[in-house]
């Protein structure tokens, strides 16, 4: 956290001044493991089975919030009989389907309580073996539909029947207590190379400092989720952080730390293919014909999801203003579909297969940036033109002329067909606008100075864009341009070069109704009178003052500061906060204080904005057909979850399982000492000759590697290795190494190292460092390779792009890649030049046995 | 009247640089040469790669103070014996086995013995110290360095000739000459913001308070509750340095808190003014040229 985000780190330092004791786990010393009280080092990709081996010691000493579990969590839901574990499956659940790779949830839902969540999965395609040849892909409704839960969670048909005593032995509680039994201290020291006495040492910390008094909280940054298992490493957190009633209350929670400067605003009015604003899932082309269908699955369910017809309906106005009518389903069918798998590397899987014509790159980097920058680099050779909108000339600009493919002859310039548009982008400091915080805070900030010379903002290169082509389809009588003509596109313009107000685009997200601005998304309605184009968002603009310009000074109001910024939904600071009072709505205690029941004035009082509706009493019991909030009782705290309660098991919602379960990496070591399950059993593989997966417990390939971030630069480095002033600092690509490896392998401080995967060699100067450390894992020495990934060949400080080694391997419920954990081999010396390097590529390749003739 | 000789209303000002919280993000080093303008590498007119070399010092690739880095932050990876293995033998560094609070790495039980030592990751913004006895103010033919109504030591760029005697003469290594240009140059403490009411650049920069900017007196008093709260918390090795107004330069304007020896980042254990001595060896020489006239003009009277 210190590292790539030193400016939150001042929050650890304070809260360490006031006797916080910091922990940190990590594959490697950081500059936060330098301030921190202790570190953990462990082997890149065992994360599951850390956070497991810590479940089980909360449940093993009986260390649970036993009153916060059972009334707030899903523990005493009992499970169908057909469910089977882990335990039983040496390493699946039930409803897999081996000659689909993929499971049938069914048999994951509560007991009585119909299944209605979207066959996700179910017709999933992968090839019969993991590893086979084959070209991949997937039909159009396994488009990472997990990620569209977002907002609401999946759906489930109901509450379940409970046990309130935890004893029924198909209760979640007694599931959870046998899924997580091998997950032992020895175990943990075993498959994560820590410790034994230090990983009881951090257990014992944790749950001494969590329950009725004290609370732990729970940061990481996105690393945590660039595994084959991502989502469910954050589940485990959650799992661990709900047992031990840290969810909901001050001081508790999960907290993302995300990769650029408002990532969070970019996934909550959405770059990503598969959702709209606010979460919404993206229509399916055959699925969700129209908005009945598209709604189907959540209207009138449980929870606050249950308004989704309310949500979308305000967008499509907020979209399409007069022109969408009840008439016409509010020009729903205005909207795109989705017909299949639309994500970045299924775009790069197109482009080399010369389906993708196209490609805006907008800040994004990914001939450094993405996983197999390789391919990443041949598939943007293969397209008839590319928009790259960037401050400066990044390496995805220039790669035609000067990437590393030209260099081995695998590209040719005068070949490549691609045309190239270059458009500089305005800075933050150079536009009006909102950073939006891992906190959900929207922070506006104002333009300090103009563009210099052709630079633009992106929200006048869009505006303009759509301006134009507009103004082009003005004459149009083709239905399909009939989105683009009614589409509101009037914002005020101002300056020499007509930039949009970015007021103006915040107040439409926030929303109108009859009455002018929204004050919150209560107020959003189905029936068309309402309009706001992020429906988490409404309320930012209340009154019809830019809310999220609010600077109250931290003295002029209460420590939770609700006057600083605006904070979605509904300026709430600690999402589900009903939780921080008990099922009587009284705080769990005085030092634990936030939000309570106000018996006199007959409502929930306390220093933030409740998340619950704000006069329902704590004893409130819903009618028996109520839906939305209305059927939500008044101890439900979790109430965008179809039955209000957090949930310690998923019984919808997740393709690879409904509990967390240790798999190796792809790419790992060893094998896995749990189950006889190796890795992520429906992970999802990327076929490709350029993207062979390493043997496991490779001679060839034989270290762990994890790619990672140093202060001094920004991610893919088009931020940071133009500038001078940051350059200086750290000059060069260089890679960690242990004094043992360095031993090893000869490799000399400051000397060059070559860094070799089935993908690519690379070269790096060496730093041996204590830093890094050699872990014991099942009984031998693993060692473990530390490559920050920032540079490419474009700047003033500059190296190989670590990028470039990784596979492509992705996660199956939202589909991002694993590139915290693979292996490979590292050499003294410099790679080789020109075709050299290929052929040491596959030379290496031929060892290992993973060179075909087809490549 | 303060020691320095300055006689105004104005308070001293200051740095009270806590390095026990500062967390290597090297923020104050680029604002520092983002509001002085000080150039990038080693300076205009020399190769651009100048200055951009990789020095394998841990993540330090400033290297130290000069002309062209006013502000520069030391990195010390350190061995000290890891938490579970209190018995393990110090490899190397000055660091004891006392617990200091700071983090050990819980090393692999099975290892040989370099691999059971912990490690100390030692973080530290360095600055010019703004001494209460100024040597270089005190060598400087032309007045380009004075004492500013701060009571801080700032080079007038206009001023200075280039001649170069306060190189020498500072004790810590602060200030240089910048190739191609000749003139010195060091850090002003920001004097152009002061006067406006802001706070230095690195101050304002710096994420975790480890760069504290105020009135020396009230800094000192601020320091000094730290340093006895580090000791309560079991952080013994936890010291000042530069605090004192009866040291070699009778108290530093900049001053820190070590979690080591001052040798260990770089700082000279015992500074002393280098003109201390100055006035005593002029008596002496005057003394010594009495005795040498008093000689001679004897050695005259006895010819007669």
């Amino acid at each position: 956290m210190a590292e790539a985000h030193p400016v939150g780190f001042q929050w650890v330092v304070e809260a360490k001044r006031r006797g916080a004791r910091i922990v940190h786990i990590d594959p490697r010393f950081t500059r936060t493991s330098a301030l921190a009280h202790e570190f953990m080092s462990v082997r890149a990709g065992t994360d599951i089975a850390l956070l497991g081996g810590l479940i089980n010691y909360v449940l093993t000493h009986e260390r649970d919030f036993r009153d916060y579990v059972t009334a707030y969590t899903n523990a005493g839901a009992i499970l169908r009989e057909e469910f089977a574990d882990t335990e039983d499956l040496d390493g699946l659940f039930s409803g897999f389907d081996p000659d689909t790779g993929s499971y049938d949830v069914a048999s994951w839902a509560y007991e009585n309580v119909p299944d209605v969540s979207p066959a996700v999965g179910k017709e999933r395609w992968v090839e019969p073996t993991n590893r086979g040849p084959s070209v991949g892909g997937r039909r159009d409704d396994e488009a990472a539909t997990v990620e569209q839960f977002g907002s609401g969670g999946a759906t489930v048909g109901g509450k379940p029947k409970v046990d309130p005593t935890l004893q029924h032995p198909r209760c979640v509680y007694q599931v959870l207590k046998r899924h997580f039994a091998r997950y032992t201290p020895a175990a943990v020291a075993e498959i994560c190379g820590v410790d034994i006495e230090q990983f009881l040492d951090v257990a014992r910390a944790i749950t001494e400092n969590s329950g009725r008094e004290r609370t732990t909280a729970w940061v990481y940054s996105v690393g945590w989720t660039q595994h084959t298992v991502g989502a469910q490493n954050i589940r485990s957190a959650s799992i661990l952080q709900l047992l031990l009633g840290n969810i909901g209350r001050p001081g508790g929670g999960i907290l993302a730390l995300r990769g650029h400067a408002s990532i969070q605003g970019s996934t909550d009015v959405p770059t990503l293919f598969n959702l709209l604003p606010g979460y919404l899932p993206m229509p399916d082309a055959h699925r969700h014909p129209d908005i009945d269908s598209y709604v189907r699955a959540d209207e009138g369910r449980i929870g606050f999801w249950g308004n989704i017809r309310a949500y979308a309906v305000s967008l499509l106005k907020a979209y399409w203003g007069d022109h969408a009518t009840a008439a016409n389903d509010f020009r729903y069918d205005h909207l795109p579909r989705l017909t299949g798998d639309h994500g970045t590397y299924q775009t790069v899987r197109d482009q080399l297969a010369g389906r993708g014509k196209g490609y805006f790159l907008a800040g994004e980097n990914p001939a450094v940036g993405s996983a197999n920058g390789k391919l990443q680099r041949l598939g943007m050779a293969n397209l008839e033109w590319l928009v790259v909108r960037d401050m400066r000339l990044i390496e995805s600009a220039t790669f035609w002329k000067d990437g590393p493919e030209i260099d081995t002859g695998e590209l040719d310039t005068e070949r490549i067909g691609t045309e190239v548009f270059f458009l500089p982008a305005a800075s933050h400091a150079e536009k009006d606008g909102t950073f939006t915080n891992t906190q959900r805070l929207l922070q506006w900030h104002e333009k300090a100075v103009e563009p210099p010379e052709e630079a633009r903002s992106d929200l006048w290169f869009y505006y303009h864009l759509g301006r134009i082509i507009r103004e082009k389809l003005a004459d149009s009588t083709d239905p399909r341009d009939l989105p683009v003509q009614e589409l509101t596109w009037s914002y005020p313009t101002e300056g020499p070069h007509a930039e949009p107000s970015a007021q103006a685009v915040l107040a439409e997200m926030s929303g109108f109704g009859p009455d002018g601005p929204l004050s919150g998304y209560p107020q959003l309605r189905a029936d068309g009178s309402t309009s706001s184009g992020c429906w988490i968002y409404c309320g930012v603009y209340a009154d019809g003052h830019n809310q999220a310009a609010n600077r109250q000074p931290y003295s002029e109001q209460s420590w939770v500061a609700p006057g600083w910024a605006w904070a979605w939904p509904d300026n709430r600071r600690i999402l589900y906060n009903r939780a921080s009072a008990d099922p009587q709505g009284r705080p769990w205690s005085e030092r634990k204080r936030y939000l309570w029941w106000d018996e006199e004035q007959r409502r929930w009082a306390g220093p933030d904005r409740p998340d619950f509706e704000a006069e329902k009493p704590p004893d409130f019991q819903p009618e028996p057909n109520a839906t939305a909030q209305d059927g939500l009782a008044g101890d439900e705290p979790f109430i965008m979850q179809a039955d209000g309660k957090g949930w310690l098991f998923a019984p919808a919602g997740l393709l690879d399982g409904p509990l967390p379960t240790h798999y190796e990496p792809v790419e790992s070591p060893v094998p896995n000492s749990l189950y006889g399950q190796q890795e992520n059993p429906i992970f999802r593989p990327y076929q490709h000759a350029g993207n062979r997966y390493h043997p496991i417990d490779s001679d060839v390939y034989p270290y762990v590697f994890t790619t990672y971030r140093l202060t001094e630069h920004h991610t893919a480095g088009g931020m940071s290795r133009m500038l001078p002033y940051l350059s200086e600092l750290q000059p060069e690509f260089f890679c960690e190494v242990s004094p043992a490896l360095a031993r090893e392998r000869g490799l000399r401080h400051l000397g060059w190292a070559t860094i070799v995967s089935a993908r690519s060699a690379i070269e790096a100067r060496v730093m041996v460092t204590d830093r890094i450390r050699p872990l014991r894992v099942r009984g031998r020495v693993v060692h473990q390779v530390g490559l920050p990934y920032h540079w490419g060949t474009n700047g003033l400080s500059i190296g190989d792009a670590a990028n470039d080694l990784l596979p492509i391997a992705l996660e199956p419920n939202v589909d991002i890649q694993e590139s915290k954990a693979a292996t490979c081999d590292i050499r003294p010396g410099r790679r080789p030049r020109g075709r050299a390097l290929p052929e040491l590529v596959r030379t290496y390749r031929r060892r290992a046995g993973i060179e075909r003739s087809d490549s | 009247m303060t020691s320095t000789g300055y006689s105004s209303p104005q308070a001293r000002m200051g740095f009270f640089t806590d390095t026990s919280v500062c967390i290597g993000c090297k923020a104050c080093e680029v604002a520092c040469k983002e509001w002085n303008a000080v150039p990038a590498g080693d300076g205009p007119g020399t190769d651009a790669a100048a200055g951009m070399d990789l020095l394998g010092m841990s993540y330090d690739n400033t290297g130290g103070l000069d002309a062209n880095t006013w502000r520069h932050v030391a990195f010390i990876e350190q061995h000290v014996p890891a938490a579970a293995e209190p018995s393990a033998p110090v490899q190397a560094g000055p660091a004891t086995a006392e617990d200091l609070g700071m983090p050990t790495v819980g090393a692999p039980r099975q290892g040989d013995a370099q691999e059971n030592a912990g490690v100390r990751w030692l973080m530290s913004s360095d600055v010019c110290k703004h001494c209460t006895h100024a040597a270089c103010l005190d060598v400087c033919p032309t007045g380009a360095l004075f004492r500013t109504e701060f009571d801080t030591v700032v080079v007038q760029e206009d001023i200075c000739n280039g001649c170069g005697y306060c190189v020498p003469a500072c004790p810590y290594g602060v200030i240089g000459k910048r190739e191609g240009d000749g003139r010195a140059f060091k850090c002003t403490l920001c004097y152009d913001r002061l006067g406006s009411g802001l706070q230095p650049a690195c101050a304002t920069a710096c994420p975790t308070e480890s760069i504290q900017y105020g009135e020396l007196d009230e800094l000192r008093a601020r320091a000094e509750a730290r340093r006895r709260e580090l000791h309560d918390a079991g952080v013994t090795e936890a010291r000042l340095y530069g605090e004192d107004p009866d040291d070699g330069v009778g108290g530093d304007g900049a001053f820190f808190l070590l979690l080591d020896e001052p040798e260990v980042y770089g700082l000279p254990p015992d500074p002393v003014v280098t003109t201390r001595d100055l006035p005593a060896m002029w008596r002496m020489a005057a003394l010594s040229a009495a005795g040498v006239v008093a000689a001679l003009v004897g050695s005259l009277l006895g010819r007669r």
